[in-house]
């Protein structure tokens, strides 16, 4: 390869004991992420997804795998030097209501990461970044001494973004960050991110159960599915021509604002297999309309059909 | 002119003028500002806008449930198959809840009672409204259950053994239980994954079709409103400022917000094409602007929106807007641009 990847992950998984086994939340994931470009990561709630952005920042720990980003292994780095490498790695939270302290003041929220890693120690020069940093991410002036409770949830997402630019990151994780907003203010944010991607050349990791979403956002599209990585695509080579039938299924799904264009929906049958010690076998195997025997009986590796596509099912061999 | 056309429809429901306030310490919220809302038999209604436009708090109204204190209902009529609920006393009212008008809530995960089986939960509803032994009533709940596509054997379990959509599904059947003439889903889908989205819409639709249920979708996903609705209302500051079929809405949108709505949503056929946000927030409703609600946010805004509210402009017998743009010489043309 010419240029090495951002974030290179490999067979990352994280698993969870619970009182009835171990529960397979990521389970042997493998992809990358080009410099400056977007990765969307779809799937629906419990596929692992969140558990991915997290395991690779290490603020869950892998259970085993590794994680290149800029060629060095984070899993491998110390508690002390993985919180110095988080100054490049960042994330912005689902949920603008819960993840900012309700009892700090905006700009002590944004000036935390500063304070804390000691990058500017002069109070002055910290309000001075903080001001800074809120021009950057569309929030007025006066609100500088406000609290989280008194600003709507759009502005409130965008404390969050500040914090996470605060460090001058190379990558960010958005977890689902505008799952929880109305659509006028959704596109404000989205918006935003891109514009400060461009400017920035920030590599984002963009998490969403949104469909439609996703694919405005992202370079490149990986679907997820019980912990297993089942399908990546660039964008539009996923939504022209998705191979795996949970991705066709879930692109089908998709309700359309429009009068036009109505598509034949799939609609899927049965019941989520449990992520708790999943059998060998296709984890969609049981919701699939086109599953065989095989698929009961044996798990379909992670190919690449076409430059770039990658799909974990039978069907595509 | 339009009053003529509207005594012939058969109305399941039916608000007028309605004028709901939340008087807080804070001051007064006005949640509901003359809102009207029509709902034929056999009809879906969705019911759009952004949070704190007053959508819930219109499906409330129908069951009259808003919290009161602090909310109360200051003027207006609601009427559900052409009975004024608002003349009833309490007891009436339980009667009417359940059996003629029910309500799905947004989160299944907070409207089923841990500590009860899902059976006995169903039959709850149906011993409230109907004769019969436990026995029978049991039995019923079982059979709603099968009905929306869940073993009858499992009605036994608890909520927790069930996962999300199958929770919803739980709720869909309680509210169902007693074939009520309503149906409100405030945002059924919300808390539901795409897939099974998909599921429960299609569930929806064919208990529609075979009960004859009216129903008002209370919703702010337009591909939702595109999938199973008749009839759209978009809410804004406690007022429907257009409302349609959805041919009206979809292809002759007139609104600004109306049309702010579609641009906001990222296009699946044109990944290039750049999102148009709205800009700004919702008006604080307890200081409500003077002309036009929406003209703070308005980009074709102009003087006479700012001291002046709209009135009403129809484009047909179904389509109205309410919006200083449009007058009935100038209603044909459209005057906002879908981007």
């Amino acid at each position: 390869m010419s240029t090495q990847p951002l974030l290179d992950v490999r067979n990352l998984k994280k698993y969870f004991k619970t009182s009835r086994g171990m529960l397979h939340a990521v389970d042997d994931v493998t992809f990358t992420i080009e410099r400056g470009k977007t990765l969307g990561v779809v799937g629906e709630s419990g596929c692992g997804k969140s558990t991915t952005g997290r395991a690779i920042l290490r603020l869950l720990e892998p259970t085993s795998g590794e994680v290149y980003f800029e060629g060095e292994d984070v899993v491998k780095l110390s508690k002390e030097e993985m919180r110095k490498k988080r100054a490049e790695m960042q994330i912005i939270f689902q949920d603008p209501f819960s993840s900012l302290n309700p009892r700090k003041t905006i700009s002590q929220i944004i000036a935390d990461p500063l304070k804390i890693n000691k990058i500017i120690t002069n109070k002055n020069d910290q309000m001075d970044r903080v001001r800074e940093l809120m021009e950057i991410v569309g929030l007025a002036d006066r609100l500088i001494n406000t609290y989280p409770h008194e600003l709507d949830g759009g502005r409130r997402q965008r404390i969050g973004i500040a914090r996470a630019l605060a460090m001058n990151p190379k990558f960010i994780v958005c977890d689902e960050p505008v799952s929880a907003l109305d659509v006028s203010i959704q596109a404000q944010i989205l918006n935003l991110l891109k514009e400060l991607q461009n400017k920035m050349g920030l590599t984002y990791m963009f998490i969403t159960h949104d469909l439609s979403v996703v694919n405005h956002f992202s370079d490149d599209i990986a679907v997820m599915y019980l912990g297993r990585l089942i399908e990546k695509a660039p964008s539009e080579e996923l939504f022209a021509n998705p191979v795996h039938p949970y991705t066709q299924a879930l692109l089908s799904a998709i309700p359309i604002p429009s009068l036009r264009n109505r598509r034949e929906r799939i609609i899927l049958k049965g019941e989520i297999t449990s992520p708790i010690e999943p059998p060998a076998a296709c984890r969609f195997a049981n919701r699939c309309p086109r599953a065989t025997e095989r698929c009961h009986g044996e798990e379909p590796p992670l190919k690449e059909i076409s430059p770039g596509h990658f799909v974990s099912c039978f069907l595509a061999e | 002119m339009s009053e003529n056309v509207k005594k012939e429809k058969d109305l399941t429901a039916e608000i007028k003028n309605l004028v709901v306030e939340f008087r807080t310490d804070y001051g007064v919220v006005q949640a509901l500002n003359g809102l009207d809302i029509e709902i034929e038999r056999g009809k879906t209604l969705g019911l759009v806008g952004e949070t704190g436009a007053g959508k819930t708090t219109t499906g409330l109204s129908l069951l009259r449930l808003i919290p009161d204190p602090p909310g109360v209902i200051v003027s207006g009529s609601i009427k559900l198959d052409g009975k004024d609920i608002l003349a009833m006393d309490e007891k009436e009212m339980q009667k009417l809840r359940g059996k003629t008008v029910a309500m799905i809530f947004q989160d299944p995960m907070t409207s089923l009672d841990p500590v009860m089986t899902v059976e006995d939960q169903i039959a709850e509803v149906i011993r409230l409204h109907e004769e019969g032994s436990k026995q029978d009533h049991l039995k019923r709940a079982r059979e709603m259950l099968e009905l929306v596509g869940i073993p009858g054997s499992r009605g036994g379990e608890y909520p927790h053994q069930f996962s999300g959509g199958m929770k919803q599904r739980v709720v869909i059947a309680m509210a169902l239980a007693c074939n009520p003439e309503l149906l409100i889903a405030d945002e059924p889908t919300t808390a539901l994954d795409v897939t099974i989205q998909a599921q429960v819409l299609e569930m929806m639709k064919g208990l529609r079709e075979k009960y004859n249920t009216s129903m008002l979708m209370i919703t702010h996903d337009l591909g939702i409103v595109a999938e199973i609705c008749d009839e759209v209302s978009v809410i804004y500051a406690g007022r429907v400022i257009e409302h349609g079929t959805l041919e009206d809405i979809f292809e002759n949108t007139r609104h600004p917000y109306t049309e702010g709505l579609f641009n906001s949503l990222p296009n699946l056929e044109d990944r290039q094409a750049q999102l148009k946000p709205i800009k700004g927030l919702m008006p604080d409703p307890s200081n409500l602007p003077k002309g036009c609600a929406f003209c703070p946010r308005c980009d074709y805004a102009m003087e006479i929106c700012k001291t002046e509210k709209p009135q009403r402009v129809y484009r047909n017998e179904t389509h109205y807007v309410e919006c200083h743009l449009y007058n009935k010489d100038n209603i044909q043309e459209g005057k906002v641009g879908r981007r």
